[in-house]
This record gives structure tokens, C-alpha cells and sequence, in this order.
């Protein structure tokens, strides 16, 4: 499954990253030798495997449902690149 | 007077204990150390004055008679591992101004046991690499270079690097595909990757949240064993911290291997492995069969197919977790006239090239109509390769292969540069382990010909990490390695 320059741009704006237009022809090339290398694993027949979550086959614990943590607010916001009121600060969203 | 950074932690605590030195004496030797050794770049963060004050603590602990399991033992700390009002950058631009309020468990439980931190130390961007070289706060030297300026492995380079050139007693590391054993064995020291779920990954920056496991650096066996069970343990605020109870490793060291099963996969010896490692992996054999160990070649069918599966799920479960570094409530962040232009140019210019590689790689195994040929085949691949080691651990106690098919290779690599996959393949004989959970430990077990170390790798059953200390002891004391 060879990916093309549209792809290119549509995954990086999904990862919210920019691909320099210069460079969407060579990330596309780098892209398709990665892809290319994983399709070996269509060598294996894997119809009836179960896919493999997590190696720990343990339940989530539960516990009470009680405030457990919190009023760190001064912490939270102290490495934010911008903060007013108390609150993240964002460019004007809403016109 | 010898040089006290030349004695391991277990000496250095006896040491402590008899009032030969005191922990100021020597944090203030190791601190004299890392800074001779900036050269290597090991260090992100040196914090000369924090140490300074633990050791200070320390000694009145031990003139009290309180001291604790490792109390005054100067460590250097992967600067991956959130530590509370000390610069923790992941070494990445979008993280360099990140201070957390909060404490890793794992670094807690270090400190809790009266450990001195020396300072932050170098890594691969995110972890995000096998050679040190993706840091934004660039390459680390290896201290085994001559002419050349060689990779120490990666992720954990700077850990590796440390503690080779005695800038630390020992070092945290953290391992998603072998970046705590390839390092190490590129290093020449001794490193281990417990079984996932044993040490809390709490506080810890996330890679691939299914496969990321801390785990000690250190110069040999006994150290490690002994900074594992301080970093060990269950911790609620990690839902796949397992609640097992955290064994005295070090005694399994005085175990006996005679009846012990050893198991050694004919898909680790392809045609053409290089004939110095297979040559050492022959020799490790036999140091074990003479102290009466059992070998039994075993086979693990689908080891071809893990560095595939691994770079589909690890890129997959960072694109996820590196959501998070958007600009808006830590780090870095570049301006943008709407809200999507302030993610964009702060993750555009906040990433390294090969993390921005993996995130697109991972954001494309997971979109819409690609999710089941990629991302659940390779979860179903990854049940296979877990399978094969479930059967492989009823033939065997315990398994042994190559760390890495090669040694340390220049800075700059030209072959490894131009293809990521090249790079991707030095981890060929460790991210099976990751895929599976299981334990294993990386020593140093001889030199090439031309004078650089190659590391043998011994992988446990879960939670069977006392086996690989017992087995590990044994190939280190018949090997005799010397270090730097």
C-alpha cells in the first residue's frame, strides 16, 4: 500500500505537523520503504489470532470513588506558556 | 588514596558504612568527574548543588545510625523521569523549559532510599532512538572511542555513558525496544529491563505506554540488582503496575545454575551473524554448561517479524501519547494567528526529525482504513511472538542471545543516517522482549578486535528476574570483563 503526496499532507495535518513542500516528495519516498518493510507481516496468516492489548492479563483495580487528589493549581499552571485568570491562554478562538 | 568513583555501589556503601568516606566526600569526587566529562555530553542537567545537599543529609543519617539501602549513593537520572523542581526535557526542544512539580515514582523510591542525584542525563529525543544521536541537546560520546567519536547505543546513551566514565555510581535507564541493554552493551557495563508491570511508569514521559519499562544502568550484576529492588514496586497510579511482592535480588546471586535449563534460539544465529559475537555467545555457553547448566536450542518461529510489528505499534502509541504536546499547558510554544497554526508551528518546530517520523508513522498505522491492515495485524503479530516465548519458556529456565549484532559505531554513520531502517535493525535481537513484557539483562561479556565491547543478553520468564541475577552472576564472574 504505497502512500502519494496527498496522503503525505493529509497525515501530517492529523498530526498536526507540517511538511515543508520541498520535502512531501522525500518524506513520501522514506514513507513507502517503512510501509513496504512492514508488509512483510502478510507473510503470516493471522485470521484467527487474538490481537495481543497488553502482556499483563490483569484487571483494572477500582477503588473508592472519593477525591483523592487535586488543588495543585498554582503547579499546574506554573509551566504554562501563557496563563491568565487562572486559565490556559489560547489565541482568540471565537470571533 | 584509590579513586573512590571507581567502586561500585555495593563498595561504596560498605565504604559509607565503615567511615572510610563520607557521601559528601563522595558526591563532591563525582561531581568533580562529571564535570571533567562534559566532553561526553552525557549530561542534560548537572544539579552539583541538590547532590551536594543530599550527601550533607545522608551522612548525618549515617552518623545516626538511620541510614537506608542506599543512602548516599550518587546516581544520574535519565532525563525522561519527571523529577520535582529540577528541568526535565526528555531531550527534545519542546520539553527544554519543563520543570515538574511532581516526582516519578520510580526516581521517589530512589530518594526514599537515600540515593544522591548528580543530575539529568542525555538521551535520544523522546527515547526515540538507538544511538544518542536524535537528542536536541546532540550526540553523546561513547568513552570507549579511540580515533573516532562513537554512538553509546540509545535511547538511554547518556545513562550508559555515565556510568562507564564513573560520572555517576549508576544511572536509571528506560527501555521501549532495548534502550537500556543496547547502551549498555555498547558501553561495556551492566543493565536490566524487568518484566513489564514492575516498575511504575508513573511520572515517567511516555513512548509506547505498552512497552516502556525503567530499569537500572549500573558497572556490573550486584549493583543492578540492588538498584532494581529500590526502583521496583506496585503503584496505584500506574494501572499496569502488577502487585507482586519485590524479591532481594541480590541473593539470588548466590544461587546455583547446576539443572538449570538454558535456551538458545537458532532464529538469533541467521547465516552471516558476525563471527565475533557468535564466537562470544559459543563461549558464554560454555561458561554456563561447565557450572552444570543444560543447553537446549530452542526455536522462536516469528523473531523475523518483530522489528516490523514493533515499528507499527511503538509509532502507533506515540503518535497517541505525543498528542499532549500541543503549546497550551507546558513546554514550548510558537506563535500561530489561529489555534490549529499554534499546534502546528509548535510541534513543527518543537520535534526532531525522527520523532515528527514516528508520529506521522503512527498517525497513519491508525487512521481510517488502515487501523486493521496495519496497527491490528500487528497487534495480532504481537500475540505470536508472545506465544512463541510461552512455548520456548517450557523447554528452558532461561535464555541467551546476543545483546546486539554489532558494537558502538561512529557518530554520524552515514549508512544509518541515509535509511532509518538500518538503525531500526541494531534492534533486532531486543525489541522481541519488549513485544512479550518478559525480563532481560545485558553484561558485558568481551571486546572486539579492535578493543570494543559486545554485550550478551539473558531473558527471563515474567517477574523471574531472580534467575537472571543468579545466571548473570555466574557469566560475569567466568567472562571477567574489565571496565573502563
Amino acid at each position: 500500500m504505497a502512500i502519494d503526496n496527498h496522503t503525505v499532507k493529509r497525515i501530517a495535518f492529523l498530526s498536526r505537523l507540517k511538511v515543508e513542500d520541498a520535502k512531501i516528495e522525500s518524506t513520501k519516498e522514506e514513507f513507502n520503504k517503512i510501509l513496504a518493510w512492514i508488509e512483510e507481516l502478510n507473510e503470516i496468516d493471522t485470521e484467527n489470532v487474538e490481537p495481543l492489548i497488553a502482556v499483563n492479563d490483569t484487571t483494572l483495580r477500582v477503588r473508592e470513588d472519593v477525591v483523592s487528589d487535586g488543588n495543585y493549581k498554582d503547579d499546574i499552571l506554573k509551566n504554562a506558556p501563557s496563563a491568565e485568570y487562572d486559565y490556559f491562554a489560547v489565541p482568540k478562538v471565537v470571533e | 588514596m584509590t579513586d573512590i568513583t571507581r567502586l561500585t555501589v555495593a563498595e561504596a556503601l560498605n565504604s559509607l558504612k565503615n567511615k572510610e568516606f563520607s557521601a559528601v566526600e563522595l558526591t563532591e569526587q563525582y561531581i568533580k568527574n562529571m564535570e571533567a566529562g562534559r566532553k561526553y555530553n552525557a549530561y542534560i542537567t548537572e544539579c552539583a548543588d541538590v547532590a551536594i545537599k543530599q550527601a550533607e543529609e545522608a551522612d548525618k543519617r549515617y552518623a545516626a545510625g538511620t541510614n537506608r539501602a542506599l543512602e548516599g549513593i550518587p546516581l544520574g537520572i535519565k532525563d525522561l523521569f519527571c523529577t520535582k523542581d529540577i528541568r526535565t526535557t526528555a531531550a527534545s526542544h519542546i520539553l527544554d523549559n519543563f520543570v515538574p512539580p511532581y516526582e516519578s515514582t520510580v526516581t521517589q523510591h530512589l530518594l526514599n532510599d537515600g540515593a544522591v542525584f548528580l543530575g539529568k542525563l542525555n538521551l535520544d529525543e523522546f527515547a526515540m532512538g538507538g544511538s544518542n544521536e536524535t537528542s536536541y541537546f546532540g550526540p553523546v560520546i561513547n568513552p570507549w572511542s579511540k580515533d573516532k567519536n562513537l554512538v553509546p547505543g540509545g535511547s538511554s546513551g547518556g545513562s550508559a555513558a555515565a556510568v562507564a566514565a564513573h560520572m555517576c555510581a549508576a544511572a536509571t535507564g528506560t527501555d521501549t525496544g532495548g534502550s537500556i541493554r543496547e547502551p549498555a552493551a555498547f558501553c561495556g557495563i551492566t543493565g536490566i529491563k524487568p518484566t513489564y508491570g514492575r516498575c511504575s511508569r508513573w511520572g515517567i514521559v511516555a513512548f509506547a505506554s505498552s512497552l516502556d519499562q525503567a530499569g537500572p544502568i549500573a558497572q556490573d550484576v550486584r549493583d543492578c540488582a540492588l538498584l532494581l529492588r529500590s526502583m521496583s514496586g506496585f503503584d496505584a497510579k500506574d494501572s499496569t503496575s502488577c502487585d507482586i511482592a519485590v524479591p532481594d535480588y541480590e541473593n539470588f546471586m548466590n544461587g546455583d545454575i547446576r539443572g538449570l535449563t538454558i535456551g538458545l534460539p537458532k532464529e538469533y544465529r541467521p547465516e552471516g551473524l558476525n563471527p565475533e559475537i557468535a564466537a562470544y555467545w559459543d563461549k558464554a555457553t560454555e561458561y554456563l554448561k561447565a557450572r552444570g547448566a543444560n543447553v537446549k536450542e530452542i526455536s522462536l518461529p516469528h523473531t523475523k517479524y518483530a522489528l516490523a510489528t514493533y515499528y507499527v505499534l511503538a509509532p502507533a502509541e506515540a503518535s497517541s501519547n505525543l498528542a499532549r504536546y500541543d503549546g497550551i499547558r507546558y513546554g514550548f510554544r510558537a506563535n500561530g494567528e489561529h489555534l490549529d497554526d499554534l499546534y502546528i508551528n509548535t510541534r513543527t518546530q518543537g520535534f526532531g526529525a525522527e520523532v515528527k517520523r514516528r508520529i506521522m508513522i503512527g498517525t497513519y498505522v491508525l487512521s481510517a482504513g488502515y487501523y486493521d491492515a496495519y496497527f491490528l495485524k500487528a497487534q495480532k503479530m504481537r500475540r505470536l511472538i508472545h506465544n512463541d516465548f510461552l512455548e520456548a519458556f517450557k523447554q528452558c529456565d532461561v535464555i541467551l542471545t546476543p545483546t546486539s549484532p554489532i558494537t558502538a559505531f561512529p557518530i554520524g554513520d552515514e549508512s544509518m543516517l541515509q535509511n532509518p531502517i538500518n538503525m531500526y535493525l541494531n534492534d533486532v535481537f531486543t525489541v522481541s522482549v519488549n513485544l512479550a513484557g518478559l525480563p532481560a539483562l545485558s553484561l558485558p561479556i568481551g571486546l572486539s578486535a579492535n578493543g570494543l565491547p559486545y554485550g550478551m543478553q539473558l531473558i527471563g520468564k515474567p517477574f523471574d528476574e531472580g534467575t537472571l541475577f543468579n545466571v548473570a552472576a555466574k557469566l560475569e564472574a567466568d567472562a571477567k570483563f574489565e571496565r573502563i
